[in-house]
């Protein structure tokens, strides 16, 4: 993963319908994820594959980070799928429902014989791993670390709260230990965090309060149900202008403070350590990464 | 046959019309001399009516005859009730080959143009738009003579220069009194402005005002004045309420459309013409509604008013008067029961004449004064050249409207269109009917990207004020390449020579025609 590559939101584009594959690579998403699994019914399993695949590797929408969805680890589609998607040759295959290093494993050497057998560059392709289960959760340091083609984790919340026999709420303190287990895990793996769906598509409020939590926890991105809450989302993980003026500032203080070889970097009264650096770096990336002009002419 | 200016060959006649062939936006001067009209001098004594019991009445006191020509408005839209009783009434009294000219033709059913086409009396038809059944006939090659298209704008032109001779006006009122003072703002079919009748009323030789709803004398408020009516007479119903409203859509949930819609807004707000006092015209439709709810947002975000909204008025410009965002509201058109009720209720919402709206070759009229005009299109082609009237299969999907004169208008003239439809492509390499010049138009918005137009009039000014944004500008061709690749490239309509419709520009140059569809 690019350290300025943007995984902000990932929209789902259902395998079965054409039109609505080619019109999600217009969107903002940074993702796109073309999926065979939950929104594909058992007998359009075969024809979404061949869909998908024409999509992905003819119809690849530019700028995009491109994933497929494959059905589940003990699906019986999952051979097939693997085959068409690798040799669609997508930015990542995301997995559904992961619930063991294990299985993590078994893909990647799934993958890799695939790779070989269609002389394409083995390691090539990502895996996003879907955790969607108190097992999961309970084995997310090992899955974020199963194999290095795994790139990012994502909370999957309704599954995850009707393994645990929670229900499900907008507050979401059900799902607040998945989300800091998971997220600590891709920290320690060095990999994306990706946060749970937020399923009510009419109430934009809720998804803004939602997000509030999302970003003060530290997530680097979101899934999302629908086009409508990408730029909601996307603004969520996008520096304000504020953020990004004062993450400049507080970079031309440190330039200034060496150029002038003093010891110690000071602005607005106060310290500039190291953990401000890095955060000020890493807000002047997502904004260019976001295409934000502005903060080159502060 | 000949080229226009736009690469389109014309034949030099159709029948008994001469073509004359585009030359370019701004190039016709207005032709010398007065105005033609067929307005005659009346003299009523007091006490004499002129009220008739029914339209055959009507229509035998005013002279019709085989050969003549009948207009009407079509602000009833697809609710109108009325030309469909007028031409049972001239079928009944014998009249034949009419030439049928409304200021555009609604698609009624029940009874349908098309059997009065068969049936002789209409010989000839010259409007905005033919869709629907009448639009299949007229492209299969029912009709002897060519429809002639003619935009908002180059109707009351024609009228004017005598091109286009009214005999016989109707004129469809959802009020009036028995002295011809009418206007369609009141009255339980009220449709709103009549700004297309203006011109009707102003020139024909004979003005008839049709109503199911005969108000005590004087009728206020009043649109179209005693002085140019000649007869009044009611009828049991002018119209259906339910389909007369046409724009009251609520904002689409059409994720690509709202996608389109914002990104519209951010040009104009990035724009040096949005600015306190700017003008705009959005109309109806899904983009539009959505263009006209964010603009609305944008306007008060940055605290800035508009001087006007102009042209078909659906609600959502209403609420947007109401909130205080616009000064006037000119209504040529009134989309909805909202917006024509506004008319008499809201003292800056204004109906204007349809000449005053469109009109290029009057002394001057609101569009040369407009900021933004967004437009809708079937097909843009790298040209930037625009359809509104055919579809992929070379069928009648639309009308001219007021599309070619508000992009010959706006100062900034903004197509708004996805790049594929279902399986077609919308950005082409050449649009199949061309209505509108690409010279005269700004922008394509699309949700691929935004293409500028580098030889509209603005082009430098645009560029220099959205290179600055954060929006993704592209050249048109690769807007074209990217829809072709999704879609492949559709198999070319064929078509015989025989001429169905001519596109007649604002100036009366002829920009293309539509030859007869092989089937």
């Amino acid at each position: 993963m690019s350290e300025t590559k943007l995984m902000r939101t990932s929209l789902y584009a259902g395998g079965t319908s054409p039109a609505k594959m080619i019109q999600a690579g217009f969107y903002n998403e940074d993702c796109i994820v073309y999926d065979l699994e939950d929104s594909v019914f058992g007998e359009e399993k075969d024809s979404a594959r061949f869909l998908v695949y024409n999509a992905v590797k003819y119809q690849r929408p530019k700028g995009k980070y491109v994933l497929i969805r494959v059905n589940g680890i003990y699906s019986q589609h999952l051979e097939e799928d693997l085959n068409a998607a690798v040799r669609a040759r997508p930015d990542a295959i995301r997995i559904p429902k992961v619930e063991y290093a294990s299985e993590v494993k078994r893909i990647d050497e799934a993958i890799t014989a695939i790779e070989k057998a269609a002389s394409l560059p083995v390691g090539g392709i990502q895996l996003w791993c879907n955790i969607e289960s108190y097992l999961g959760v309970l084995n997310a340091r090992e899955i974020a670390q199963a194999s290095p083609r795994v790139a990012a984790m994502a909370l999957g919340a309704e599954d995850f709260t009707a393994s645990m026999g929670a229900q499900r709420t907008k507050a979401g303190w059900e799902i607040f230990y998945a989300r800091n287990a998971i997220l600590m895990a891709c920290r320690e793996a060095g990999i994306s965090a990706q946060d749970a769906v937020f399923s009510d598509l009419n109430d934009e409020e809720g998804l803004r309060q939602d997000l509030e939590m999302t970003r003060a926890l530290g997530f680097d991105g979101k899934t999302c149900v629908h086009p409508r809450q990408i730029d909601t989302v996307n603004g969520c993980f996008t520096p304000s202008e504020k953020e990004i003026r004062n993450a400049a500032r507080v970079i031309a203080a440190l330039e200034q403070a060496a150029r002038e070889h003093t010891g110690v970097c000071v602005l607005d009264g106060s310290m500039v350590d190291k953990p401000m650096e890095l955060r000020a770096r890493a807000t002047l990336a997502k904004a260019e990464a976001a295409g934000i002009k502005m903060w080159r002419k502060i | 046959m000949m080229v226009n200016s736009l690469g389109r060959e014309l034949p030099e006649r159709i029948g008994d019309y001469v073509v004359r062939p585009y030359r370019g936006a701004y190039d016709t001067p207005a032709r010398e001399g007065s105005v033609i009209t067929r307005r005659t001098a009346g003299h009523r004594v007091p006490g004499e009516s002129k009220r008739k019991e029914s339209l055959k009445e009507a229509i035998i006191a005013s002279g019709l005859k085989d050969g003549m020509t009948i207009s009407f408005h079509h602000s009833f839209r697809e609710g109108d009730q009325i030309v469909g009783q007028v031409l049972a009434a001239v079928r009944d009294l014998g009249v034949k080959d009419l030439r049928f000219a409304p200021s555009a033709v609604v698609n009624i059913k029940k009874p349908s143009i098309v059997d009065f086409v068969r049936d002789g009396i209409i010989a000839r038809i010259e409007a905005s738009g033919i869709r629907g059944e009448l639009g299949d006939a007229v492209l299969a090659g029912e009709m002897e003579n060519p429809v002639i298209l003619r935009t908002h704008g180059a109707r009351p032109r024609a009228i004017e220069a005598g091109e286009l001779q009214i005999d016989v006006a109707f004129i469809g009122a959802s009020a009036a009194d028995d002295y011809g003072n009418c206007t369609g703002q009141i009255g339980p079919n009220a449709c709103g402005s009549l700004g297309y009748s203006f011109v009707d009323a102003q020139h024909a030789g004979c003005v008839i005002v049709v109503t199911d709803n005969l108000v005590d004398y004087p009728c206020c408020p009043v649109s179209i004045s005693q002085q140019y009516v000649d007869y009044v007479v009611k009828v049991d119903s002018i119209g259906d309420p339910a389909k007369i409203s046409a724009g009251a859509a609520r904002l689409t949930k059409n994720p690509r459309d709202l996608m389109i819609a914002q990104r519209t807004v951010d040009i104009i707000s990035a724009s040096r013409y949005f600015k306190e006092g700017f003008s705009f015209q959005t109309g109806a439709g899904a983009i539009p509604i959505a263009i006209t709810k964010y603009l609305a947002q944008c306007m008060k975000a940055r605290g800035v008013k508009a001087s006007f909204a102009l042209g078909g008025i659906p609600a959502a410009i209403i609420d947007m008067y109401d909130e205080g965002l616009v000064r006037v509201v000119a209504c040529s058109q009134s989309f909805d029961s909202v917006a024509a009720r506004a008319i008499s209720d809201r003292p800056g919402v204004i109906e204007i004449d349809n000449a005053d709206y469109a009109n290029a070759y009057s002394k001057g009229g609101y569009l040369n004064r407009e900021d933004f005009g967004i437009l809708g299109a079937l097909e843009v082609d790298v040209d930037f050249n625009v359809n509104i009237l055919t579809g992929s299969s070379g069928e009648m999907m639309g009308g001219l409207g007021g599309g070619p004169d508000v992009a010959g208008g706006a100062a900034v003239s903004i197509v708004t269109i996805p790049i594929i439809r279902g399986r077609t492509p919308s950005i082409v390499p050449r649009v199949f009917t061309l209505c509108t010049p690409g010279e005269t138009v700004a922008v394509v918005v699309t949700e691929a990207g935004i293409a500028l137009n580098p030889k509209h009039k603005n082009y430098a000014e645009l560029k220099e004020d959205l290179e600055h944004t954060n929006l993704k500008l592209v050249d048109i061709h690769e807007l074209q390449q990217l829809a072709q690749s999704m879609t492949g490239v559709p198999k070319p309509v064929e078509t015989t020579d025989e001429v169905t419709c001519i596109v007649e520009y604002r100036d009366g140059t002829v920009l293309d025609v539509i030859r007869r569809v092989k089937r």
